[in-house]
């Protein structure tokens, strides 16, 4: 298949500019390595062991050096648990030296009260917790027994310790969608801002996302709650599918992968975005010539991406406009065409499209997984939930009725 | 907290020092390092404008230098308003 880049029109929305890609990202995901201490059931990247490809500490510091010269602002740096490797707090450093500021996302493991120190002490870089409960109960069932008293006692240390604007970062699931409140009253208490992403079938989520993603009944809550309360709650404009309900939420209402957004992983390579770690959606390596420059501004993957969607059966839908036809790799870890509904399509059309697979289909599969081989220290094994069946009636007409 | 102040068109102003402007195909970004803040120009004579108000007396010179049209103007002092409201903008000393 040969790309056509198409022209880009003179003014307009920012959100047409947008899907024709920019010079470089607004912001990127740079997962510095697949080793964490933890097994989280839904982990979008499959970590766990650390990879022996991973990029150097030098290697590391030239792709800094890179985002400085292309002006990228800031990076969202995640793993994976980074704070397990050991040069974490120099490329911190490094990277704040370079004018490129650090968000960091954490499970809190390495955050004691000298750390916090440390941080709070640091202008321009934002700390974001990862919690999936807003009680120990149900945040380790799927991270872990012992993760929330590591993640809230490293929100203490970081209260202590002064610093602003904190965050945790929540991914919404079944289970958790009922805590919203409690999690905005756990995030006030410490002085820290929610984040509430949202739960994509991506690397080890894959396996659990029937069991884990929110009922369509469950998604118009989550609607209702964002608008009550999106002025005070930052999403990662990730919920932009349930702008097809009505009004759209605050933020960017685009699937920005490979416009605005990518990922680095930890050997360097480039993906479309973070949720999207398959050779599929790979465009190129920063080891190779040319750097990440040249895989952000000339992969052809990149350039198809950067291609508005004009067909499809989205394309004919009221609500298109509003949506955009949801997140592709929703879409494609579920098996459904990037150019139809989401399968969480809040009109009902993704859980038609889910019902209308072929009985055989087999899914697609990253062609990575880190997870931990052997047993990994308080372990998740999603038993202790209670299981929260999707009933018949809160659901489109076709939920159950799967063929088996 | 700053108070919110009206945009003053005769004064002296320039991009705020902690701001780096990247040019992009549709205009350009704008990213204040102290706010922490993303902003966007949507044309690319706003671009120029913006990068020319160190340059002139007052903003309405620079907008007259840069050829921003009668008509074009309440629009351009409007972006410049908000431009200054985030704090993208300074008075120069």
């Amino acid at each position: 298949m040969t790309a056509v880049v198409p022209e880009r029109p003179v003014g307009g929305r920012l959100i047409d500019q947008f899907e024709y890609g920019l010079d470089a990202p607004i912001c990127l995901t740079w997962e510095l390595t697949y080793a964490c201490n933890l097994a989280c059931v839904h982990c979008l990247s499959s970590s766990g062991r650390r990879d022996p490809r991973e990029l150097s500490t030098a290697e590391a510091e030239r792709v800094i050096d890179e985002l400085q010269r292309m002006q990228v602002f800031y990076v969202n740096v995640g793993g994976g648990e980074p704070t397990v490797r050991p040069d974490f707090w120099h490329l911190l450093d490094y990277a704040i030296g370079h004018d490129v500021g650090v968000k960091f996302s954490t499970n809190g493991i390495k955050l004691d009260r000298a750390r916090a120190q440390q941080l709070a002490g640091t202008d321009y870089v934002d700390v974001q917790i990862s919690l999936d409960g807003a009680t120990a109960e149900v945040n380790d069932a799927v991270r872990g027994a012992g993760s929330f008293a590591t993640a809230t006692r490293a929100l203490e240390n970081l209260a202590e310790a002064g610093m602003r604007d904190v965050k945790v970062s929540v991914v919404v699931t079944r289970e958790n969608v009922g805590q919203l409140d409690e999690f905005k009253a756990l995030t006030d208490r410490f002085g820290a801002q929610l984040r509430l992403t949202r739960f994509r079938p991506s690397g080890r989520g894959a396996e659990v996302w029937d069991r884990l993603h929110p009922t369509q009944a469950q998604q118009r809550e989550l609607y209702a709650w964002l608008l009550a309360n999106g002025d005070r709650v930052l999403t990662g404009d990730s919920f932009f599918h349930l702008s097809a309900l009505g009004e759209a939420l605050p933020g960017l209402n685009l699937c920005g992968a490979g416009r605005v957004v990518c990922l680095i992983d930890p050997v360097g390579d480039v993906y479309a975005c973070p949720f999207a770690i398959h050779e599929n959606f790979l465009a190129g390596n920063v080891r190779s010539p040319g750097g990440f420059q040249q895989v952000w501004q000339s992969s052809e993957l990149f350039a198809e991406l950067r291609s508005p969607q004009t067909g499809g059966a989205c394309t004919k839908c009221a609500h298109f406009d509003a949506c955009r036809g949801g997140c592709m790799a929703a879409k494609f870890f579920t098996g459904l065409p990037l150019d139809g509904p989401d399968p969480e399509c809040v009109q009902g059309y993704g859980e038609t499209a889910l019902a209308a697979r072929a009985g055989d289909l087999v899914t697609p599969r990253s062609h990575l997984d880190h997870s931990h081989r052997g047993p990994v220290r308080g372990q998740p094994t999603l038993l202790g939930i209670p299981s929260m069946p999707a009933k018949i009636c809160d659901e489109s007409p076709l939920a159950g009725l799967r063929p088996a | 907290m700053t108070a919110v102040v009206e945009f003053d068109a005769e004064l002296p102003w320039q991009r705020a020092r902690s701001v780096a402007l990247r040019p992009e195909p549709f205009g350009a970004l704008v990213y204040s390092f102290s706010t922490r803040k993303l902003s966007f120009l949507k044309s690319k004579q706003l671009v120029a404008v913006v990068e020319s108000l160190g340059e002139h007396p007052t903003a309405s010179a620079a907008l007259t230098a840069c050829g921003v049209s009668d008509a074009q103007r309440p629009a351009y002092l409007k972006a410049l308003a908000d431009l200054a409201r985030s704090a993208m903008l300074e008075v120069r000393a």
